[in-house]
């Protein structure tokens, strides 16, 4: 069989920062090390080397730590280089490992894959490690993190072995015949069933974990020249949107996502809402698209006349640096994209609601897949609740427990039957 | 010189399956046991099905097996166990006349065609090579054959418990068969060591049966196989009685004394049909436990007291059974016993019950570590088909865990192995729904008929039947109107809308009989089949999400995983795993899912594998 080449990659932040942490995977990775520097660690401690390329040119002081395999979180031998974040540095060992034989470059995501292939960790986690990777801001690393760590594979666990019990007590009833001495079913019975679909249902209506990469959607809208365009670029801290005194000047939808506080959000600057009698027909069909952004949005920013933005809008006194500036009497902001004045408060604001709407931090979020699967579950629980028949209530028990195993990626009927025997007198 | 494709040894019901089918399929087959006149014998209880158990009868049938129409030639009493529930954990159950139930076996087994009954004791596999090429009997003769199915119960290396005393044998009068044993030993198969046991059979003349609640035969006219018309013998009532504190009191003051706790056995019994001492020392605190007492035959007094198995000593089973209401003067005429047997771990066998490292040999029955009759019937059935069908260079019938409990029986012997005697149950099948004692012969004897292990007298019954089956779709896909069945008196909403009949019978009220001015009396030609049609119906929407779930399986079924495939080489895998795979070796990724103890993350991580070698393989090729 073909051996794995072994990858490495930087798996700290972007450079400059203060650390850069390369991970190294594979049957090369301890070779690699010693290659670079020049002995090889204790397994499992730091030690203090210095970072030597072919040619015995100094690349680094770094900390080198050695974790032979399979117990490694890739399942392969793993080595990581912690050295100093400067952009150079990085580039520089990269460039070393990359020159070593049966050393490349890892693909997005394959360090996880390999843990995966591996069985160092499970779909659910796999996932998380997924999403992880993929973390933009502080919040989407929390949840990420709390899904990578088994969050909601243990509470999948547990869920699958409530359901486990469930279905052990009705099939002692079905599989013992109305002449034996078969146990009925207990009263609490339904209620359990009900409990355990109501947790569900709990976590379902929680944010999913795409809310965390798509980010809170924050519209910015109003008639033109209203200063739409100024306010987003303040917002997103850049000039992406071209800003004229020109009426009209924004045309289509542009959309930016950025960071606030931790908090994920795009932001989106449309067209000013205008009669089509004054907009040619490009504006014209912007503005259309602003129409659809409004019903999208999370939250829509009115920068036009007051009470005539869409319901739940916040109402925006823009530009209160120009002379001409009207203000709005209820107006929730104040502000001037141009001289800052109010945008703090705005940015505070924004953070916080949509903060509300988020998966709490270190608080495991669902992705599609994850939201579809227990959406079964909790549809096959809230069924057997309703059902008399109790062959019908097993096979839904039954559903649900394949659904939390495919959340997990297993499936087997043996441990309930485990189950059923261990607690139950049930004789012939 | 005895030349033959296919050697049975053994007479008991798995010996009989596999010999019968291996000969309908049209292999030569002999069968060898040392008494034939002990084919067809009923070891244990005198009782044909049951819950689970139910469902192997009618499989076995439906593939024009013999232990259903052996079944109600003898039987003297029917009762469909589970009633009061869902039809598909009914379980048809009869009670046998012992010398009924034998003769009709010995005459199936001594008039099918290319099936010879050769007497003797069989001592040694000839081997050829590490493969089977026959066997020897103990006067030296020699018979020919690839294929040799052991059926062997248990026989291998048996010991029985009574009390103190300790007696070597299989059965109560029977010589265990010690030479194949040692032969087995020398082949270094797994093997591990059960227990089972027998209650003391009672003299039913000193029973005060008008003391006792009477349980009769029930009044309908269903039978085990659909070929037998009606029911053949005159019908007699069990009765029922319980145990007592008294007789508890006396159970606990000679534990001691019994084998099962004295630690002279040390092998795991079943926890669903414990011994009597079993039950009183792990469940105590029940006032009594229920005992049927079921005679055993229109022409003896021997009566069976199910639910009583003991291996105490006879003074303690006298006690037990004395203070058992309506028993007070009962006289035991054979005391109970334990019975601790060697069993061959079925993980060392392939799904078609194979010996893996003994190509050529096929084990089936109570030696794969299974209890009951229709368990051992069932796995008798599979190899011998599968070993007639490699012979003849065909295949078996396609059986697997969406169609039949006997695929779901032999997928889990041969991957999860047994710690206590293998017993079918209803909920050891996920797709239960579909897999009713009544639609067995829809789900598996046109497989039968196209395998060609079906005789031509079911062949054209099942013809007919489908036939009909045709006509009824035909009929539930009318559609009609809410309002006219409203208007009819039916418990409908007018605005429902219109609905095809298929879909109107999963309503409550809503029946065949309810519907006859439309379909006209439909149920009068079949009951059964209209039944069986009614439930299809009325189960549709749940199938069809399982057919999703079956795609989703078929689609892992479809990964094979070689038969040397190096588990230990996978990372990731625990060495428990590691064992535990290599033990069952999973011919498939779902089997491997099906393992016991294997977790997502190693799963995840052989699936990666399995793929990687066979793009290696490519590659290579």
């Amino acid at each position: 069989m073909s051996q794995n080449p072994t990858i490495f990659a930087l798996s700290s932040g972007a450079p400059p920062s203060a650390i850069g942490v390369i991970r190294i995977s594979g049957p090369q990775a301890g070779a690699a090390l010693a290659a670079l520097a020049g002995r090889m660690p204790e397994p499992r401690r730091a030690a203090l080397v210095k970072l030597r390329d072919t040619d015995g040119a100094m690349l680094d002081e770094a900390l080198a730590l050695w974790f032979p395999g399979p117990n490694t979180a890739t399942g392969e031998d793993l080595a990581e280089l912690h050295c100093h974040g400067g952009r150079a540095v990085i580039a520089a060992v990269e460039a070393a490992l990359a020159a070593l034989p049966g050393l490349r470059r890892a693909e997005p995501g394959e360090f996880t894959r390999r843990a995966f292939a591996n069985g160092r960790i499970d779909l659910a986690e796999a996932e998380g490690l997924a999403d992880l990777l993929t973390a933009e801001t502080e919040l989407q690393r929390a949840a990420a993190l709390a899904n990578a760590g088994g969050a909601l594979s243990r509470q999948v666990v547990d869920w699958r072995e409530r359901a486990l019990a469930l279905s052990a007590e009705i099939e002692a009833a079905l599989d013992f015949s109305d002449d034996e001495d078969a146990s009925d079913l207990p009263e609490c019975f339904t209620w359990n069933i009900a409990a355990l679909a109501g947790e569900l249902r709990v976590w379902l209506s929680r944010p999913r974990s795409e809310r965390l990469g798509e980010g809170y959607r924050v519209v910015l809208a109003g008639p033109p020249n209203a200063g739409k365009s100024t306010l987003f670029n303040a917002l997103i801290e850049s000039e992406a949107a071209i800003t004229s005194p020109i009426a009209g000047t924004t045309r289509d939808v542009i959309e930016r996502s950025v960071g606030i506080a931790g908090v994920p959000f795009t932001f989106v600057d449309t067209a000013g809402l205008r009669d089509g009698a004054h907009a040619e027909a490009i504006e014209a069909i912007g503005i259309d698209r602003a129409r659809g952004e409004l019903a999208r949005a999370d939250l829509v920013l009115w920068l036009g006349p007051e009470g005539e933005g869409p319901q739940g809008a916040w109402e925006i006194a823009a530009q209160a640096d120009r002379g001409d500036f009207t203000a709005k009497p209820s107006a929730r902001f104040t502000l001037s994209a141009t001289t800052g004045e109010g945008l703090g408060a705005l940015k505070s604001a924004l953070a916080e609601v949509a903060r509300g709407t988020l998966p709490k931090p270190g608080e495991a979020a669902l992705n599609a897949r994850q939201h579809a699967r227990l959406a079964e579950a909790a549809e096959a629980l809230a069924a057997a609740e309703m059902l008399s028949d109790p062959l019908l209530i097993a096979e839904e028990l039954r559903r649900a427990r394949h659904e939390f195993d495919r959340l997990i990626g297993r499936a087997t009927t043996e441990d309930m039957l485990d189950t059923l025997f261990g607690r139950f007198c049930i004789g012939k | 010189m005895h030349s033959f494709d296919v050697l049975v040894i053994g007479g008991g019901h798995a010996g009989v399956e596999a010999a019968c089918a291996a000969a309908r399929m049209g292999a030569r087959t002999a069968l060898v046991s040392f008494d034939l006149q002990a084919i067809g014998a009923m070891s244990c209880n005198p009782a044909i099905g049951g819950l689970g158990k139910g469902h192997l009868v009618r499989e076995v049938d439906a593939l024009d097996g013999v232990i259903g129409r052996a079944a109600d030639a003898g039987a003297i009493h029917y009762r469909m166990l589970n009633r009061s529930k869902g039809s598909a954990v009914w379980g048809p159950r009869v009670q046998a006349d012992r010398v009924r139930f034998k003769a009709a076996v010995q005459r199936i087994v001594r008039t099918q065609e290319n099936l010879m009954l050769v007497q003797g004791e069989a001592a040694a596999l000839v081997l050829k090579s590490g493969v089977v090429a026959g066997l020897e009997l103990a006067d030296g003769t020699i018979l020919n054959a690839p294929r040799v199915i052991l059926c062997t119960g248990t026989f291998l290396g048996g010991v029985l418990f009574r009390g103190e005393e300790r007696f070597e044998g299989g059965r109560i009068g029977e010589n265990a068969a010690k030479r194949l044993a040692q032969q087995l030993r020398a082949a270094d198969l797994p093997m591990a060591r059960l227990k089972t046991g027998t209650p003391p059979r009672l003299d039913g003349r000193t029973i005060d049966w008008a003391a006792l609640e009477e349980q009769p035969s029930d009044d309908e006219s269903w039978t085990m196989s659909p070929l037998t018309p009606r029911r053949l013998n005159p019908q007699v009532f069990c009765a029922i009685t319980r145990t007592t504190q008294a007789g508890h009191d006396a159970i606990r003051a000679n534990l001691h004394r019994s084998p099962l706790f004295s630690g002279a056995i040390g092998a795991a019994g079943p926890r669903y049909c414990p011994s009597i001492e079993d039950k009183i020392h792990r469940f105590g605190d029940r006032e009594g436990h229920q005992v049927f007492l079921e005679p055993e035959g229109l022409d003896t007094h021997m009566v069976y007291p199910n639910g009583i198995s003991t291996s105490l000593p006879v003074d303690v089973q006298e006690l037990i059974v004395r203070t058992m209401p309506g028993c007070a003067r009962v006289e035991i005429v054979q005391p109970g016993y334990a019975v601790e047997y060697d069993h061959i771990d079925p993980r060392a066998l392939t799904p078609d019950l194979q010996v893996r490292v003994i190509p050529g040999l096929y084990c089936a029955g109570q030696i794969n570590g299974t209890t009951g009759y229709e368990e051992a019937a069932a796995q008798g059935l599979v190899a011998g088909l599968e070993a007639a069908a490699a012979v003849l260079g065909r295949a078996a019938p396609a059986l697997d865990r969406a169609n039949s409990y006997i695929a779901v029986m032999v997928d889990d012997l041969t991957l999860q192995g047994v710690s206590e005697p293998y017993r079918m149950l209803t909920s050891r099948a996920e797709y239960r729904l579909r897999l009713r004692a009544n639609n067995a012969a829809t789900r598996l004897t046109g497989l039968g008929i196209a395998a060609g292990c079906v005789s031509e007298e079911r062949r054209s019954w099942w013809e007919r039947r489908e036939n009909l089956r045709e006509m009824f779709h035909v009929k539930h896909s009318q559609c009609l109107h809410s309002r006219d069945l409203a208007d009819a008196g039916l418990p409908v909403r007018r605005d429902h809308g219109v609905k095809p009949i298929a879909e109107w019978l999963r309503y409550d009220g809503i029946t065949h009989d309810a519907l006859a001015p439309w379909l006209g009396d439909v149920a009068a030609l079949d009951p059964l089949l209209a039944e069986e049609m009614a439930e299809d119906a009325a189960y549709a929407p749940y199938l069809a999400r399982q057919d999703a779930e079956l795609r989703d399986l078929r689609a892992s079924e479809a990964l094979t995983l070689a038969a040397d495939f190096p588990f230990a080489e996978v990372p990731g895998l625990s060495n428990e795993m590691v064992e535990r795979l290599t033990k069952a070796a999973p011919g498939t990724l779902a089997a491997a899912g099906r393992v016991a103890g294997v977790t997502p993350a190693a799963l995840s991580a052989l699936l990666v594998h399995a793929r990687r070698r066979l793009a290696d393989g490519q590659r290579a090729a």
